[in-house]
């Protein structure tokens, strides 16, 4: 298994590689002078040249990439152009927040999806099953932003229980942080929620009709007993590595709950960024994302390997 | 029972010694983050805002649009307009406890003019030399007279930081900002907070009444209501026009507005490369034709629900520098027509730039289809703001919509888009006469000349219409009934002197 690892982690760099070089030329093709936008509604044309050469923007694009690659290399991801701040700094002071608002809209995610999934499938074309579909495509189609704002008007003007909107560390004031954090973090999940639904649901019904359960039913085993040990279990795998691939719809689903429910996260940081040309800042993010998302997939991959026995021999 | 009642008076009676009064914190609700908090290297308005609590200036602008004494008790200009002398307040202490002297406003002064990251340069450049003439006296020496340097030393440029921190820090003073204003920094985390606390050895101390101040940035109109209605903040800048009807019927709720000094306006490419080389740059009739076909008063009735007021010149027509020989014109298509006629055209094409946002969007809307009745067949392009203003400086726009944020002297608001050799002059226009005006009102200091000289201008400009002016929008605050104490200003600034809480 830590060869398959380290191999899978090798594989990684080139892919780093690639992705910085797109996003680079990218961003590079992008209309728009992010120096005129920083040297200020007079656009002094001494600052602007001062800025250009302070954030090597006259060099060749080529150089630019090459010191900013050897700038990753060393620690050293640059500085963004419109705070004056490490992008390293910023990336470790937004990390952890949406990776928070992440794990607990995957919370939301499995608590509504799996369960209703099973129940669905257990219940199949019956009017139990017809409902959680309905459930499902609905939550698949309402627009993150709108719930959203919807949520905002329901839950924070009309009852006032939670906050409108804002952010507290957990290890600040867990309270409070919980508290801003439920109402994105359903938004989030529940989008998620109707794919892990119907995933659960066809993986369910595939088990379900599988000789071994039927065995299980003849031997007299309780339906509930049948249900949870002897099918969830098998129907688990796709689910598993479903949800661990799932992490990065929540990364991109974060850029818009994180906008409305102005949360200092990830998602925030890169729409940003793009806006104001912050041309470090977004290398730096998109860097991260794309390790969070190699990761990600080797966990899945791995997982699949643990849950199944019949692929180990296959490492 | 009775044992119980005691104790719990007795513990709320220690908890009220224990606890002498409840230390008052507001919550403003900002449309956007502040960039770098370094008044030397700052460039966004809500920095501005966040700025009237922290650094104080050496003046300030009354909500009349005066300026008033703050770090500077008084000045003298000198008989030719060249010298500037100032005297500065006695007893004034920064955040790191430096006294604020006249070496402080020096090395603030030449910091702003000589820091290589400072955007404070153009704002200075009448400075030749600043110095200090006495402990609390400080004189500026100018290259040539120049009065507008009063309304910048009203702003950023003029905000005097603490030489002790300014050196420390460099230019990362930012990170850690030390001034002399009644809130001094505690810490931020980026598009999420700005924590300021009250500064107890604050020069005017009694008349700060909150104890802790704390900006958001929330940019969605929506939600940063939504905050104020579910009372997680106190206070919001920018509500959006169409939200004034909900906080006028809330009853927790009050409002302010007032029309600011900035403008909304249509920016002709008139001579800025070759895109420039088309009718409605070259010839000035199809440029008033496009004018007169413009309904402001409806624009402003369905864009800004009422809350804007038209315009026709830099300045908004409650402004003593608006010239009232030359008023808001009516929508005239007949005229409009004739004038396209003369001009040897039946329908002439526009390709009109404007920003990404629904507001502006809907706006040119408007506006396409009616001047689409006189004879303008109007494409509108739409990028986002960084495109918007590169293609605008590079000359690549036959016709373009941006503002202006305003400033509080008049010549802020035009020379530096008119003139030959403006700095921010992206329609290219110029015309010697014009020059000679703005330059002349730059450089006297009596006002009744000064406003000659705009109003002189100001026809010309009118005549030529590089820029077609559209109007002027209000600042529009929101706050909860228990604020009281707050003075709506023009230039859009949340003061928190005399605000009070509760």
């Amino acid at each position: 298994m830590p060869v398959y690892i380290g191999k899978r982690l090798l594989v990684a760099i080139p892919t780093l590689l690639i992705i910085s070089i797109f996003v680079f030329s990218l961003q590079k093709l992008l209309p728009g002078d992010p120096i005129l936008a920083m040297a200020g509604e007079e656009r002094d044309p001494a600052v602007i040249e001062f800025l250009r050469d302070k954030y090597r923007l006259n060099d060749p694009v080529v150089v630019q990439y090459f010191y900013w690659l050897g700038g990753v290399l060393t620690g050293d991801f640059g500085i963004s152009l419109r705070t004056n701040q490490p992008v390293l700094e910023l990336i470790l002071q937004k990390l952890p927040v949406t990776i928070q608002l992440a794990v607990m809209a995957m919370f939301f995610a499995m608590l509504i999806g799996i369960p209703i999934g099973i129940l669905a499938a257990v219940k199949k074309n019956t009017f139990i099953d017809y409902i959680a579909n309905v459930l499902a495509l609905t939550g698949l189609s309402i627009p993150n932003f709108w719930l959203g704002i919807m949520l905002i008007l329901l839950i924070s003007v009309q009852l006032g229980w939670l906050p409108a909107s804002g952010f507290e560390s957990i290890f600040v004031d867990p309270v409070r942080s919980l508290q801003t954090m439920v109402m994105p973090a359903f938004v989030l999940g529940n989008a998620l929620a109707a794919t892990l639904m119907r995933h659960t649901r066809s993986a369910m019904i595939g088990v379900l009709s599988a000789d071994y359960i039927r065995t299980a039913r003849a031997k007299g085993l309780s339906p509930r007993e049948v249900i949870l040990s002897h099918s969830f279990r098998n129907a688990l795998l796709p689910v598993v590595t479903l949800s661990a691939l799932l992490f990065g719809e929540l990364l991109a689903g974060a850029v818009l709950t994180e906008q409305i429910f102005t949360i200092p996260g990830f998602g925030k940081l890169i729409v940003d960024a793009v806006f104001n040309r912050d041309y470090a800042v977004v290398q730096g993010v998109v860097l991260c994302t794309a390790v969070g998302f190699i990761v990600m997939n080797l966990i899945a991959d791995v997982l699949y390997v643990l849950l199944n026995p019949r692929l180990r021999a296959t490492l | 029972m009775m044992r119980l009642t005691k104790l719990t008076t007795a513990l709320l009676a220690g908890a009220l010694f224990a606890f002498p009064a409840l230390a008052v914190d507001l919550r403003i609700g900002l449309q956007d983050d502040a960039d770098v908090l370094d008044p030397a290297q700052s460039r966004t308005f809500v920095g501005r805002i966040v700025y009237t609590a922290l650094c104080d200036k050496l003046v300030d602008v009354s909500p009349d649009l005066k300026i008033v004494p703050q770090l500077a008790t008084e000045w003298k200009w000198s008989a030719d307009g060249k010298e500037l002398t100032m005297k500065i307040r006695e007893g004034v202490k920064f955040h790191d406890d430096t006294p604020l002297d006249a070496a402080a406003v020096v090395a603030t002064i030449e910091r702003n003019m000589t820091l290589p990251e400072s955007r404070r340069k153009s704002e200075l450049t009448s400075v030749a030399k600043v110095e200090a003439t006495g402990p609390l006296e400080v004189k500026f020496t100018l290259k040539s007279p120049d009065v507008t340097l009063l309304a910048q030393l009203s702003d950023r440029a003029g905000m005097i930081v603490s030489p002790t921190a300014a050196k420390a820090l460099g230019a990362n003073f930012g990170s850690k900002p030390v001034c002399a204003g009644p809130f001094k920094f505690v810490e931020r985390v980026q598009q999420d907070r700005i924590v300021l606390e009250k500064f107890k050895d604050y020069w005017a101390k009694d008349k700060i009444f909150v104890d802790k101040v704390t900006y958001l940035p929330i940019p969605d109109t929506t939600v940063r209501l939504a905050n104020l209605q579910s009372g997680d903040l106190d206070f919001i800048e920018r509500l959006a026009p169409t939200d004034v009807a909900a906080v006028k019927g809330n009853s927790g709720l009050k409002y302010d507005a007032t029309v600011n000094i900035g403008y909304m306006a249509l920016y002709a490419n008139v001579a800025n490369g070759a895109r420039a080389d088309n009718p409605f740059g070259k010839d000035k009739r199809l440029r008033q034709a496009f004018s007169l076909a413009i309904d402001r008063d409806a624009m402003n009735q369905i864009v800004y629900e009422g809350t804007a007021v038209g315009g026709n010149q830099p300045f908004p027509p409650n402004s003593p520098w608006f010239n009232k020989a030359i008023p808001v014109p009516a929508r005239d298509v007949a005229k409009a027509k004739a004038l396209i006629k003369a001009a040897g055209f039946d329908r002439v094409p526009v390709e009109l730039q404007i920003p990404n946002n629904p507001v502006a969007q809907q706006m040119m809307q408007i506006l396409q289809s009616m001047v689409a009745e006189a004879g303008f067949d109007v494409s509108l392009k739409s990028t986002e703001f960084a495109t918007l203003l590169e293609e605008q400086t590079r000359g690549n726009f036959q016709l373009s919509r941006s503002d202006w944020s305003g400033r509080v002297d008049p010549d802020g608001n035009i020379h530096q888009f008119i003139t030959c050799k403006g700095g921010i002059n992206d329609v290219k226009y110029c015309n010697p006469d014009v020059d000679k005006l703005l330059n002349e009102a730059r450089a006297s200091t009596d006002d009744a000349v000064r406003k000659q000289k705009y109003d002189a201008a100001s026809v010309i400009l009118n005549e030529d219409m590089p820029v077609i002016y559209l109007g002027h929008q209000s600042w529009i605050w929101a706050y909860k009934k228990s604020i009281t104490g707050f003075v709506a200003s023009p230039d859009g600034m949340i003061r928190l002197q005399g605000v009070k809480k509760g």
